[in-house]
């Protein structure tokens, strides 16, 4: 089954930490990357970036900003094509933003 | 049968078509030709085959492939040695930590307790269309989010496992406050798990558990009045139980069983004996808390060593633990200081766990306890 793991992160969680800590992080995400099963990932640019677009009454509302107005932002994913959700949670808790103070939602993707 | 066909096919919902289509099969051939000579392979082979031609019928159902390889079984020749007992993988699936704990206990009391519908949601005090929206829900979750059926990697089952326990102590538990065929349905789980996991002694750890304490439920209410252990009638347990709990204990301990549930039993069985052996509860409850950490089992410590130790000893305990809000705080401090004469601190106490306490025949004690200083 391929699953979407959705990489919420706590904005500033990687602040005060000194550049080896960093580059230990990032070398962490580049690990589950490199993990078998992975099909597909990308890492969106910072918040600011976002611009929510809704239709109301055929009428395109366009807002700048996230949809969410949450602490923790959506920044990025990993699809993964393994055997169950047991395997998808596992590598989900590796990734560093589950530790630090962000989220991994873990969400099947619908096969066509 | 559920268990075996839900394994089978990876489907609940499919699982229970094939059954019901079984069912009726079954009502119209055995009155005719009379039971087969293992009806419950009949059944399981019949379903699957239903099941089986269900999926060919529907071409758009392509992942299930493997399954159409497989030759259909001849009913007949089929005995119950050839269906796997697939109740443990069912076990896992249905408390398998992505499902709400409310889904999870629904689960277990309908695929493992046999439970209908009406009967969980009676048993909950909701609606049977709340109570069936909440397992099609859990079901719909299993399928598509691919919760696996299949018994938990060595490295994930001791967490797996907690969580299996806890569900059936919690069904337990929802039991023990009032309504008994909860309590009865968890001890018809706690047997299941047994069976399931001979070599596990928390599993015998729980029943046994569960047995000692439901044992005592006939004495612990004398009318509305709760009735606490020292005072209740002994001739109102029920003795066969204790046995039974005192027995499935031991063999926890032959296991090397020093768990959660096998401690507590230990304990439970420890209560159950005249007179009480204090010193030993103690040094149970010290070790049950070494594990959880919990604050209130240092609680039901402090009220072994009022026994053994004295009250003086018991409040010096009672004191350093943070549970203010915590309704049976109170009401220990408030018995301490009875105790030891300070009359009015005791007040204070029993109004404060009176404030607290939800129950009626909680209330009432505490309120005979006041009228008492």
């Amino acid at each position: 089954m391929r699953y979407a793991l959705l990489i919420y992160t706590r904005p500033g969680s990687m602040d005060g930490l000194g550049e080896d800590e960093r580059r230990a992080i990032y070398a962490e995400y580049v690990a589950v990357n490199d993990l078998p099963g992975r099909a597909g990932e990308a890492q969106l640019e910072p918040i600011e970036t976002a611009t929510t677009v809704r239709v109301q009454d055929g009428e395109t509302l366009t807002t700048d900003g996230p949809f969410a107005d949450t602490k923790e932002v959506f920044a990025g994913y990993f699809i993964f094509d393994v055997e169950n959700l047991d395997s998808a949670i596992e590598i989900a808790q590796r990734i560093p933003a589950a530790r630090m103070g962000g989220a991994v939602e873990v969400r099947p993707v619908v096969e066509r | 049968m559920l268990a075996s066909l839900v394994g089978f096919l990876g489907d609940f919902d499919l699982a229970e078509e094939a059954a019901q289509e079984a069912f009726a099969v079954a009502a119209e051939r055995w009155a005719r030709e009379g039971a087969p000579v293992n009806p419950g392979a009949w059944l399981v082979t019949t379903a699957r085959n239903r099941a089986i031609d269900r999926l060919r019928r529907n071409r758009t159902l392509a992942e299930k492939t493997r399954l159409l390889e497989i030759p259909q079984a001849v009913e007949e020749q089929m005995d119950e040695t050839a269906i796997p007992d697939e109740r443990l993988e069912l076990l896992f699936t249905c408390c398998h930590p992505a499902l709400a704990t409310e889904a999870q206990v629904a689960l277990m009391l309908y695929a493992l307790g046999g439970l209908s519908t009406q009967e969980i949601a009676r048993a909950f005090i909701v609606s049977t269309e709340t109570m069936k929206r909440r397992l099609s829900r859990a079901k719909a979750k299993i399928k598509t989010a691919g919760i696996p059926f299949s018994v938990p990697p060595a490295h994930l089952l001791p967490e797996r496992l907690a969580a299996v326990l806890a569900v059936v102590y919690l069904i337990f538990n929802e039991g023990y406050g009032g309504r008994a065929e909860l309590a009865a349905e968890a001890i018809g789980l706690g047997r299941v798990l047994v069976e399931l996991m001979p070599d596990e002694p928390e599993a015998y750890g729980l029943l046994s558990l569960m047995l000692l304490h439901d044992a005592r439920r006939p004495a612990r209410f004398a009318g509305e009045d709760l009735v606490l252990l020292g005072e209740q009638d002994r001739s109102l347990w029920d003795a066969g139980q204790i046995l039974e709990g005192r027995s499935l204990l031991d063999r926890a301990l032959a296991l090397r069983g020093r768990g959660y549930y096998v401690l507590q039993a230990a304990i439970a069985s420890l209560q159950a004996d005249d007179p009480l052996d204090w010193a030993q509860i103690e040094a149970l409850y010290r070790e049950l808390a070494q594990i959880t950490r919990s604050p209130v089992i240092e609680l039901n410590r402090a009220v072994a060593v009022a026994e053994s130790r004295g009250a003086e000893a018991a409040l010096a305990i009672v004191d350093g633990l943070d549970l203010g809000e915590y309704q049976y705080w109170h009401s220990t401090r408030a018995e301490l200081l009875r105790r030891l004469g300070r009359g009015d601190e005791a007040r204070a106490a029993y109004l404060s766990a009176l404030g607290l306490a939800r129950a009626e025949g909680e209330r009432r004690f505490l309120r005979r306890r006041l009228a008492e200083l």
